[in-house]
């Protein structure tokens, strides 16, 4: 079981979607906050969703207030790249560039991937807590070490 | 001066102490993951954290306590207020550190971040390793405020030293600090351990590496319309900083220069109607106390420096002049006690030269205290009763003279415009000699000069001796020629001004002149310090040429040299009590010899600096002044070094003005 949990953490490095700050997140996990990691996430997935909306909303208008959206996704990519969640942080490093070239066209297109690369993750990340969780807390806290 | 060296606590033993743990951080950002992955590090790092996700409820927080908080960590971008703004106000109105982060990692964002006074620019994601060190800002802050709070003179004068000669800057410091160090060793032989203390300081400070700004003349133009504008006593560094709009300029910064720049109002007394002139006198006075020691610099420094020395005399002059007698009469008494102690000093130092051909060659403070000791002997017994009050009448003499001119050009027109006009000339004559490397004769005979200053009783004594002044004056200098014609046309001048019997306005001019000059003494000393001392400064060197002087001096140098220091070290308003004291003991000494022992401690006790001096003093006036063994002459050359470099400073000017003086009439 434990090594189920560790081999689904390892692929997600091997994937690129976690970096090491996920990691560092890790190793802050402590009896103080033994769940601290799926903590974040939770609050980072409920938060990025809230993002992804007013983005959503922001694209839908069809004027394209490269701006407010570069805006918008500056802080969607301080999230991600807070989580370790590298794939999602490319996409939006991705969509800011074409922001300031003011490119529609890639914006929507970014922004699909971006969209993607987020549920992916999610549901990843749930798959990987709910084993972890399984594993007991313990395991969860010392892996990282 | 006794908290930065607690301040080093912290510093050193921060690695053992429990300091960084429980530092009370405010985190401010927008971005709930963000903010409890911060918040989690920071409590991992055993900070005590507030943690604020918009930027409007962190500066209320703020507000409500002020010292509740150790240091901000803030979002660049946040919706309701811009992290940049957040910074500006924390920086405005509470002073805390303020560490700026964000994903965004672009160099102008960064840029702008740290040109807005952030202590650090942390790129998201913020790593923990990055917040284990951020109590060193703390740290570094309040070590900042100590050295404002406690050194405002030493760091004035220090930051402007090192504001004009940039290049030179960390040449300087570490020349600075190594002179200190000498000055504490010889200190330590004398068992002055407050005066090591304060070298200490000074290295302290000079080992800051805080973010200076170089106050222009442009931006101190701007600072002083600013405070002009809302009033002296209205202006506050937030309302002037907005008024300046200089980017990069921190609260911090406007708030030091206008501490600096009260005090230097304070000090010209009720001189506000003169603003114009003081704020250059201002200005220089920061800036000169470098500058004519560099000869890197080259003219235009020097000539900035020189006249900003000048016009803080002329100043006060013109002050003297301008309110009359009757200011005078308080000032001139204060002032004449200074006088006479100079011209002790400058007596001795003279007795010495005079005394040893050889001992001018002697690098050793002991030595010559020695050869001193055999040769002057012969000479004392006279001069102490009788040649001492000579000499300082003499003395007095001549700088009466030089005072009269200088406030009789006032009188005859009108005040102001005299002082201006003479700056200039004073200035360049001052940096051709410099050039010259005339520069310890110009010294030299400058105290002499100097002590002359005051005594408006001494007049008429002077008169009897005038022929006895250029006598000092040459040997003294041991300069070539520059600077015994300006002696020579000094007496003359002298004589003149006598004859006309401005006596009383002499006197007054001294008095206004007082405090100004200890100013200038200040940065001098320390100037000076570095020279004989330290040959190693590369814009002494020059001036140490004239060795005389420096080989001399260098036993009395390291003496004065701290004192000196203290005195830097010293806040400005000690400075002030120094002031006093020292004239007070001046005067008591010319008075009551006796008595001048008590006295002296007493006031001394405000001023850790002043204190040697008055000892010393004290001792020669009460014992017989031959009689005293080593001692004696230890303290004596301890007066005289320390007079010397005090008034050393001011004389410098005094001769200046004299040629300025002089080329002014003459052509006139």
């Amino acid at each position: 079981m434990q090594r189920q949990v560790a081999l689904i953490k390892q692929s997600l490095f091997d994937q690129g979607y976690l970096d090491e700050q996920f990691m560092a997140l890790e190793e802050l996990q402590d009896d103080a906050n033994p769940n601290f990691v799926e903590e974040v996430s939770a609050l980072y997935f409920k938060d990025s969703a809230r993002l992804i909306n007013n983005i959503d909303q922001a694209l839908e208008r069809g004027s394209f207030d490269f701006n407010r959206l570069d805006s918008y996704m500056h802080q969607f990519k301080g999230s991600s790249t807070s989580i370790g969640a590298n794939k999602v942080k490319a996409e939006c490093t991705m969509f800011r560039d074409y922001c300031r070239a003011g490119n529609a066209e890639g914006c929507l297109r970014t922004f699909q991937q971006l969209k993607k690369e987020h549920s992916t993750l999610r549901k990843k990340l749930e798959h990987y807590f709910q084993l972890a969780r399984q594993a007991g807390p313990k395991e969860t806290a010392r892996r990282p070490k | 001066m006794v908290n930065p060296g607690h301040g080093r606590g912290p510093d050193s033993g921060s690695n053992s102490d429990p300091f960084p743990t429980g530092l009370r951080v405010l985190v401010v950002d927008d971005d709930p993951t963000c903010l409890m992955i911060l918040e989690k590090m920071l409590r991992t790092c055993l900070y005590k954290v507030t943690k604020c996700n918009r930027a409007e409820i962190a500066l209320s927080l703020l507000r409500k306590n002020k010292n509740g908080f150790d240091i901000v960590i803030s979002d660049v971008h946040m919706p309701d207020m811009d992290g940049f703004k957040l910074l500006e106000h924390v920086g405005l109105e509470m002073d805390l550190p303020v560490i700026m982060m964000s994903a965004d990692d672009s160099k102008s964002v960064v840029l702008k971040g740290v040109t807005h006074g952030a202590v650090d620019y942390l790129i998201k994601p913020v790593r923990i390793e990055a917040l284990k060190n951020i109590w060193q800002h703390v740290v570094r802050k309040k070590r900042n405020e100590w050295n404002v709070s406690e050194h405002s003179g030493s760091i004035e004068d220090t930051c402007g030293d090192r504001q004009q000669q940039q290049q030179q800057r960390d040449d300087a410091d570490n020349n600075s600090s190594s002179v200190n160090e000498g000055n504490c060793r010889s200190s330590r032989k004398r068992k002055q351990e407050e005066v090591d203390e304060q070298g200490d300081d000074k290295e302290d400070t000079s080992s800051l590496k805080k973010p200076r700004v170089v106050w222009s003349v442009e931006l101190h133009q701007q600072f002083v319309a600013a405070v002009n504008q809302l009033g002296v006593d209205k202006a506050v560094p937030k309302k002037i900083l907005e008024m300046m709009n200089v980017p990069g300029l921190t609260r911090e910064n406007v708030a030091s220069h206008l501490q600096k720049y009260r005090i230097y109002l304070r000090r010209l007394g009720g001189v506000s109607q003169h603003q114009g002139n003081l704020n250059h006198s201002f200005m220089t006075g920061q800036d000169p106390s470098f500058g004519p020691l560099s000869s890197l610099n080259g003219f235009d420094l020097q000539a900035l420096a020189v006249a900003g020395q000048l016009p803080a005399q002329s100043l006060a002059q013109l002050q003297a002049a301008g309110h009359g007698r009757s200011s005078l009469t308080k000032s001139g008494m204060s002032v004449s006690p200074l006088v006479d102690q100079r011209s002790i000093f400058n007596f001795e130092n003279s007795k010495i030269r005079f005394g040893d051909g050889h001992g001018q060659t002697m690098n050793n403070g002991n030595k010559q205290m020695n050869l001193l000791h055999g040769v002057p002997m012969g000479m004392e017994p006279k001069q102490f009763a009788g040649n001492h009050m000579h000499m300082q009448q003499q003395i007095t003499g001549l700088r009466t003279g030089q005072n009269v001119q200088s406030s009789g050009m006032p009188r005859g027109g009108p005040p102001m415009l005299p002082s201006l006009g003479q700056q200039p000339m004073l200035s360049s004559s001052v940096s051709r000699r410099s050039d010259l490397t005339d520069g310890v004769a110009v010294r030299n005979c400058i105290p002499e000069t100097s002590s002359g200053r005051m005594l408006p009783a001494n007049h008429s004594v002077f008169n009897n001796f005038p022929s006895e002044l250029p006598r000092n004056s040459f040997p003294l200098a041991s300069a070539p020629g520059i600077s015994i014609p300006v002696s020579v046309s000094y007496q003359e001048e002298v004589n003149s001004s006598d004859a006309k019997g401005n006596s009383l306005s002499a006197a007054a001019v001294t008095a206004g002149f007082g405090d100004p000059s200890y100013d200038i003494f200040n940065d001098f000393p320390q100037h000076q310090q570095h020279n004989n001392i330290n040959n190693r400064l590369n814009d002494w060197d020059l001036r140490n040429i004239g060795l005389v002087f420096d080989s001399q001096q260098d036993a009395g140098a390291a003496s004065a040299a701290f004192s000196t220091s203290e005195a830097y070290s010293s806040s400005s308003r000690k400075r002030r009590e120094t002031e006093v004291t020292v004239l007070a003991e001046h005067g008591q000494n010319q008075q009551l010899p006796s008595r001048s022992l008590n006295h002296l401690n007493q006031v001394y006790m405000d001023g850790g600096s002043v204190r040697v001096k008055s000892e010393r003093v004290a001792e020669t006036v009460t014992c017989p002044p031959t009689t005293t063994l080593f001692h004696d002459q230890y303290n004596q050359e301890d007066l005289m070094s320390a007079l010397l470099k005090q008034e050393g400073f001011p004389s410098v000017d005094n001769e200046f003005d004299f040629d300025g003086y002089s080329i002014d009439n003459i052509p006139v």
